[in-house]
């Protein structure tokens, strides 16, 4: 650590603590986000987990144990100045498109639930470059972006080009899985960098259009796969596909609505005890919340997430540089709409797509590439304009 | 920052802002605003009931002696949890049960099925109940084969044999009592909606016709329910409730079981002596009553079925049976579904009817072969010319023309064709106030009412029928329009409104349109013997807890009073003891030691038989006695039986004879039904083996 600071010649001084530069109400609702979601996952597993002879805190061990690899790599990318990353930018995004390209490799990737996402571990641990290309997007938009080869104050449209071309290698991979969820939010993300960096106007719009037409156009010609043909006519129609999507989609539904103003308590749900939504500790973990603790505590974890992306738009302000700013606002991006996703899913308003909710799923890969993102905000907090 | 950044910022902080408060919008709908049917949603999701039927109340006759109880029976049950785990989902183990059963595979396998899995149109012997209940195959299953299952539990997984309850009608005494009774069979979709306002359950077995189904309330007690809450693997994860069944109710019903088969062994005999005697005997009714309450002792129908059937399963044959013609409809109660023209037993009507109307009931009438009524001549039965005699004499012999001449008489004072509006209708008056035409209320279901052919009733029938008959040879083929049936339509299509002289004089011998039940006759009878009073016929007496204490005692309930003076109520009663004195029914009850008073009938029936014979007269009897200080009421009729008297007569005689005990022409009052003289008024304690007088 030492060693780190006396190399970065332009820190700032009288630092005392390697908290020192952590934003506290940031920091506390993340941690809250985070107990919440342990509660969550356990509450989740736990019954069904026993009641079939397994290990009750099996998911529970494992939630805590990513918690704590999440929350190192959170420090870390703290600690080390955003400027000094940077730097080293260009060597994050190729780890990501090597990833993407391993995990489409036969033998090295595995294949859930339609989408070759996957690359097995030893030791039963799962990687999913997905998750951790998100980051590599973001921090190397947020470079093209922020350089200026020119006097003017506006990225040029070769500016432009380039952080599209950045963006759009990853997610060509992506798509290849595929994993529209995952398209979804970093487009989303990509269109928010672009107009937040003071890019001309037209390409927000014409990105927005071109993507309206991409996806009108991958439904058409077959580009997306059947099942997620079938999961968007469950949203349409949720009564078209009764027994996969359509019965996912209502009993999501049905689980959080019988939670009521208060909820049934923690662990306390029957929906959930008798696991009648699949995938509740990951994509369908809102659901726990909604059955066990009703409108009240759901209530809470939205505005959570809102207190989370309200004070990362206040260290995007006063950023110091264009980079930082653009940085938190590709991490607000994600988050905020990787959360909308998610919770729009459970509740009827979003069609279906397997992203996991920022900082409440059980899963690894989501879990450390949530902790990087809350990383990189700390990182520009810290050294923000005094 | 400058001011683009700073703006796009914004609007991207405001965006954000917004779907938060849509995803806090749409949780608030909901949790808050659409949660309680969110909540009964997750709970027929998760929770299942498993239902325990309670025990069926006994019904039991006045003395206690059961005639609808429950009995041990053996199921064999499958588990469709457990067969649908096997790796060819049971059809193997459900083989061998069909063949240790001696039973179909095919029957077998559609029986397991649950309704909701089959496709409409195939689901006849699904099961109605859920995949939570064992499924039984046979409720009386041979110990042995239960015994074998049992044993071999790895042979047969996911069945079992367990002792279920029956409903059983055990017949003492050798009363099947079927029409009575009813039975007991598994709910239709249509009582499962609630369309009486009750709530049912699957597995149950309700009441479907007769005393079962009118006291079905009482009798069912209330089921026992389980819910278990089960996960998305149908295990079951926890029990959120249990109840214990409650023993239905006890019936207590005012009929006695030896009187019951004697009624029905005395019809039986009637209908078979009158088919020896060439009749073709279709069916009959006997009906007893206690002419002081109007209670039921005894009542009959012709022909029978057997109620255990539906408990042991229906096979096709037996249930087409149930209402084939040619087995006579089995089904049909004929002491209240049977419609009758009551013929001659109507005169105590028309007695009435003339008594009100000034006619002096000790004068001296002349009795011809035949009376001019119109332009049409009506003939005296057999056309006998009898010559002058009393009234009294005229009701013993079945005069008929006497009543001829009065009926129109009166029907021209009353303006004939051209009816007055002060008229008296003394005839039609007289019925109404027998309140014929309405149904006598007995606690019984689908009692039919009778019809009163009266002035109201013929108009409405003219404007349900006058476009057929003003149109009648081009609505029917030419084999219908004989010269005969043509006129006759004329006639009805040019004042078939009115009444008409001829229908006056049919309605005073009681043919024509009006009929009754045999029920409706006895309670007339009974009226008429016991000074006035119309009681509504009740079988039930009273409703017993399982524990024996009174739940509800039935009273009897006074309908209304005869429309005739006492003086004329006590000249009737001698006339018809006249009858049985020295009229119509004297051969029958020649040297019976019992004053018994009746009135013959026999009814002409129009139309014919399906083998294209002419239908025979209906042949009633309907009576009451002792006749100084009358008791019961007893009416028989035979349809198609031939006379009155030969016919029901002999049955109604045989009934009192095991009524008051009488063996050839002695009176032995311990042989009497009720030793006492008198049914008894006390309830009986109730148990399932309580015996018949003098079983062993």
């Amino acid at each position: 650590m030492s060693l780190m600071s006396s190399r970065i010649s332009y820190r700032r001084n009288n630092r005392r603590s390697i908290f020192e530069g952590f934003d506290p109400v940031l920091t506390g609702a993340v941690a809250l986000l985070l107990l919440i979601g342990t509660a969550l996952v356990y509450a989740a597993t736990r019954d069904w987990y026993a009641a079939n002879g397994l290990d009750p805190e099996y998911y529970l061990k494992r939630h805590v144990l990513n918690i704590l690899i999440g929350a190192a790599l959170a420090w870390g990318t703290t600690v080390i100045d955003y400027r000094l990353l940077r730097a080293y930018t260009p060597i994050f995004w190729a780890i990501g498109v090597i990833g993407l390209i391993a995990v489409l490799i036969p033998g090295i990737g595995t294949a859930v639930n339609g989408a070759q996402a996957w690359i097995a571990l030893p030791g039963g641990f799962q990687v999913q470059p997905a998750e951790l290309a998100k980051i590599s997007i973001i921090v190397g938009m947020s470079m093209i972006l922020s350089e200026r080869t020119h006097d003017s104050d506006q990225p040029s449209h070769r500016d432009v080009i380039q952080a599209l071309v950045v963006a759009a290698i990853p997610i060509i991979f992506i798509l290849l899985q595929p994993d529209m969820g995952t398209v979804f939010i970093i487009s989303v993300a990509v269109v928010t960098i672009i107009g937040a960096s003071g890019a001309p106007l037209r390409w927000v719009v014409g990105l927005i259009i071109v993507a309206i037409m991409g996806s009108y156009a991958a439904v058409k010609v077959g580009v997306i796969s059947d099942y997620q043909v079938k999961r968007l006519q469950a949203f349409v129609d949720p009564n078209s596909d009764s027994q996969g999507s359509g019965y996912q989609l209502r009993q999501a539904r049905i689980t959080v609505g019988s939670g009521g103003l208060f909820g049934t308590g923690l662990f306390n749900g029957p929906q959930t005890n008798g696991r009648f939504v699949p995938e509740q500790q990951t994509d369908f973990i809102f659901t726990v919340a909604g059955e066990e603790l009703g409108f009240v505590g759901c209530g809470l974890i939205i505005i959570l997430y809102l207190t989370v992306l309200m004070r990362a738009f206040g260290i995007a302000r006063r950023s110091q540089d264009p980079y930082g700013r653009l940085v938190c606002t590709g991490v607000i991006a994600w988050f905020a709409f990787q959360a909308f996703e998610n919770i729009g899913m459970t509740l009827g308003l979003m069609p279906m797509t397997g992203v996991p909710l920022p900082f409440l799923s059980y899963g690894g890969s989501s879990m450390f590439a949530n902790m990087i993102g809350f990383g990189l905000l700390q990182n520009v907090h810290a050294r923000q304009r005094g | 920052m400058n001011q683009r950044t700073r703006l796009s910022l914004l609007f991207i902080q405001i965006l954000i802002f917004s779907l938060m408060f849509a995803l806090l919008g749409r949780l608030f709908y909901l949790q808050v605003a659409a949660a309680p049917l969110y909540k009964d949603a997750a709970l027929s999701i998760q929770s299942r009931d498993v239902i325990t039927p309670a025990n069926r109340g006994l019904i039991v006759d006045s003395s206690g002696v059961p005639l609808a109880m429950n009995r041990v029976g053996i199921a064999v049950t499958v588990d469709r949890t457990q067969i649908d785990k096997q790796s060819d989902k049971g059809v193997s183990v459900l083989r061998k049960l069909s063949s240790l059963l001696k039973l179909e595979y095919a029957d077998v396998y559609q029986r397991t099925r649950l309704c909701g899995e089959l496709p409409k149109g195939q689901k006849a012997g699904c099961w109605t109940g859920s995949r939570f209940q064992p499924i039984p195959i046979t409720k009386e299953a041979d110990p042995s084969v239960a015994l074998s299952i049992v044993e071999r539990s790895d042979t047969y997984p996911g069945v079992s044999a367990l002792p279920v309850a029956l409903r059983n009608y055990p017949a003492k005494a050798g009363a099947n009592g079927a029409h009575l009774l009813g039975y007991v069979g598994p709910l239709t979709e249509a009582d499962l909606s609630g369309a009486n306002g009750r709530t049912y359950f699957r597995s149950e077995s309700i009441g479907k016709a007769g005393l079962e189904l009118q006291y079905d309330e009482f009798l069912r007690g209330t089921p026992g329910i389980k819910t278990v809450i089960v996960d998305r693997k149908e295990s079951v994860t926890r029990t959120s409730q249990n109840t214990k069944p409650i023993n239905g109710n006890h019936l207590v019903t005012s009929i006695d079981v030896r009187l019951q088969a004697s009624a029905e062994q005395a019809l039986e005999q009637a209908v078979r002596s009158a088919r020896a005697s060439g009749y073709p005997s279709d069916g009959g009714a006997a009906v007893v009553l206690d002419v002081k309450n109007g209670q039921v002792l005894a009542m009959a129908s012709y022909p029978t079925y057997d109620p255990n059937s539906f408990e042991k399963g229906l096979t096709v044959k037996e249930a087409k049976n149930l209402y084939s013609e040619k087995a006579g409809v089995p089904a049909l109660s004929r002491s209240i579904q049977g419609l009758f023209a009551p013929a001659s037993t109507f005169k105590a009507v028309s007695l009435v009817a003339a008594a009100n109307a000034g006619y002096n009931l000790n004068g001296i009438y002349d009795c011809p072969s035949e009376v001019e009524v119109g332009t049409r001549k009506f003939q005296n039965f057999d056309s006998a010319a009898l010559g002058k005699m009393s009234m009294k004499k005229a009701m013993a012999v079945s005069c008929d023309t006497i009543w001829y001449r009065i009926a129109f008489d009166e029907w021209l004072r009353d303006g004939g064709l051209k009816p007055k509006s002060d008229r008296n209708d003394y005839f039609f008056n007289a019925a109404k106030g027998f309140q014929i035409g309405i149904k006598t209320g007995v606690d019984l279901p689908s009692e039919s009412s009778g019809r009163l052919a009266d002035r109201e009733w013929r108009t409405k029938w003219y404007a349900q029928n006058k476009d057929f008959y003003c149109n009648y040879k081009d609505r029917t083929p030419k084999s219908q329009q004989t010269p005969f049936l043509v006129q006759l339509a004329y006639e009805n299509c040019l004042d078939g409104d009115k009444i008409r002289a001829g229908d006056a004089v049919n309605f005073s011998i009681g043919q024509g349109d009006t009929v009754i039940t045999p029920l409706k006759l006895a309670q007339m009878y009974a009226a008429i013997a016991n000074g006035g009073t119309l009681w509504k016929p009740t079988i039930a007496k009273a409703i017993v807890n399982s524990d024996g204490t009174l739940v509800k005692k039935v009273e009897p309930e006074a309908l209304g009073s005869l429309p005739a003076s006492k003086s004329t109520l006590k000249f009737l009663r001698a006339s018809l003891r006249e009858v049985v004195t020295g009229g119509t029914a004297t051969s029958v009850f020649g040297g019976f030691p019992v004053q018994v008073s009746g009135k013959t009938g026999t009814a002409q029936v129009f139309g014919k038989n399906a083998n294209g014979s002419l239908k025979a007269d209906t042949s009633w009897f309907a009576s009451f006695a002792p006749s100084t200080s009358p008791k019961y009421a007893v009416v028989m009729m035979v349809s198609q039986g031939g006379f009155g008297a030969s016919t029901s007569g002999v049955g109604v005689r045989k009934i009192y004879q095991t009524l008051f005990g009488v063996s050839g022409s002695k009176v032995d009052s311990e042989k009497a039904i009720y030793p006492s003289g008198n049914p008894p008024v006390t309830i009986p304690k109730i148990s399932p083996t309580t015996k018949v007088v003098g079983e062993k």
